[in-house]
């Protein structure tokens, strides 16, 4: 037996955990719920201001940083809960999670760019 | 004197419907899919935006409807059990101990919620108004 | 509370007679502060001599006599017959092999718990007549609740990850890594590392914590396992930031 390289996709899992826990909540309350609720201003979603917002370097960088997190913990818990429902072909499911995750940190990472 | 030790098979998808705390298990794992698939969602989003304002209007379009709302409702439902279990088993991964003293595990949790109650504020602030 | 009849409903293998195990049913009057260990006592001396279990101290130190009381590990010493309703299903711990009756195979644990290493390795040998090694109380309390372990395997048999996976090395092995790790007398850790931080080793784990619920004297391994990732990707990502550096 050697040691593993499991700590670098925990952390990567850890860290995304971490930030989903203290952050998705209130997303998905603003960008899903509060609209029909009737809680947020008109033009809180607007292209205009979304547009605006996601113009700095910075904020580029935050939001690539929590969604990448957040789609690798993702990826990595489904990975272990394909295992804990008995699909034993483990290297296959971890290239279709880590690949979905991959895809879209790609396709963030574009979008960022063009932004 | 024979050995025939017997193994006794357990079922390798279904083991978890045994017990009230393999489901509670099950339902903490599960909650990274509507995660994973919400974050997903905001990553389309974000691209759609970066296309203009005819692709981020037929997105924002295409969200809305009953079904929308109720993939909004579960994701909700499962991040906030998400956030209670993450925050539930912190003091057991990281026990603290402070001038001698080790810290109460309930601490901790208490000091995560009010973290989270400042995060969901700032999200608020900054996305929301 | 008063004396109350019990069926104990009790799953029996002979390797030597029977393909399956299969339940037998006993009857038991029970005085109001048994435990269940009593009531397999009683069934042992007066109903069927053939039952066979493991028991000893009678008092949740030995680890001896765990055992799946309507389907949770419990010690049968420790779970009083005035909590259970009036028909108990003992079995043998889950997960595990049964040699015979109530009796299961623990052979993989003793190997796995011998893997870990589990003594101090010191940074120097010192003879008896050097003196002992120093440690603070509060050097003692930060490893004092590993070692709390009996052996009882009640933890691995409420695992599922073990149950999924019997090469993972499981939560009392890996408390007690965790316990010397821990120990200020002890170096060992990148000793026990090949063992420990492999993939059947801590990274096997999911955190259910199914083993900290079931265990009778609260050493809280599943604590001790993700202490153990977190100090375990600590030393990983020193190795490539710092190599020289070894502990």
């Amino acid at each position: 037996m050697a040691s593993s390289h499991k700590p670098v996709i925990w952390g990567l899992f850890a860290a995304g955990g971490t930030v989903a826990a203290f952050l998705v909540p209130a997303l998905i309350l603003i960008t899903c719920l509060a609209a029909p609720l009737g809680l947020l201003p008109a033009d809180a979603l607007s292209y205009a201001r979304l547009h605006g917002l996601l113009q700095s370097p910075l904020s580029k960088l935050i939001t690539f940083a929590i969604l990448f997190l957040i789609v690798w913990h993702a990826a990595h818990r489904l990975r272990i809960t394909a295992h804990d429902l008995g699909i034993r072909k483990d290297t296959l499911v971890a290239v279709i999670f880590y690949g979905i995750a991959t895809a879209g940190s790609l396709l963030l990472l574009a979008a960022l760019a063009t932004l | 004197m024979s050995r025939r030790p017997y193994l006794r098979e357990q079922s390798k998808s279904g083991w978890w419907l045994s017990q009230p705390r393999y489901v509670r298990y099950m339902m903490r794992e599960v909650s990274a899919a509507f995660i994973g698939i919400y974050a997903l969602i905001l990553i389309i989003g974000v691209h759609r935006l970066s296309q203009g304002e005819i692709a981020y209007a037929s997105f924002m379009a295409s969200t809305k409807g009953p079904a929308g709302l109720l993939f909004a409702a579960a994701a909700m439902l499962f991040a906030v059990y998400h956030t209670l279990t993450w925050f539930q088993v912190t003091p057991k991964a990281m026990p603290l101990t402070l001038s001698g003293k080790r810290v109460p595990g309930g601490v901790i949790v208490a000091a995560h919620w009010l973290g989270f109650a400042v995060a969901s504020a700032a999200v608020w602030l900054l996305v929301g108004s | 509370m008063s004396d109350r009849t019990i069926e104990l409903e009790i799953l029996r293998y002979d390797p030597e007679q029977d393909d399956a195990p299969h339940f037998q049913t006993y009857t038991v009057p029970c005085q109001e502060d048994w435990v269940v260990l009593d009531a397999i006592n009683f069934v042992k001396e007066n109903l069927d001599r053939t039952l066979s279990y493991r028991w000893s101290c009678h008092m949740a130190v030995c680890g001896s006599c765990g055992m799946a009381l309507n389907g949770e590990p419990a010690l049968a010493c420790h779970a009083f017959v005035r909590d259970y309703p009036e028909r108990i299903r003992i079995e043998p711990l889950q997960n595990f092999p049964i040699e015979r009756d109530l009796v299961v195979v623990m052979d993989d644990f003793m190997e796995k718990l011998a893997a870990v290493r589990p003594y101090v390795i010191a940074a120097e040998e010192k003879d008896v007549e050097d003196g002992e090694h120093l440690q603070t109380p509060a050097e003692l309390a930060r490893y004092k609740q590993y070692t709390a372990c009996i052996n009882c395997l009640l933890c691995y048999s409420a695992c599922p990850q073990y149950g999924l996976n019997d090469s993972f090395i499981g939560p009392a092995a890996l408390a007690l890594a965790h316990r010397y790790n821990l120990d200020s007398r002890d170096v060992g850790r990148s000793a026990r590392e090949d063992v420990v931080a492999s993939n059947p080793g801590i990274w096997e784990c999911s955190f259910v914590g199914a083993c900290s619920e079931v265990c009778p004297k609260s050493v809280d391994p599943a604590a001790a396992i993700q202490q153990t990732k977190i100090a375990s990707s600590g030393d990983y990502f020193m190795k490539f930031l710092m190599p020289w550096k070894r502990k």
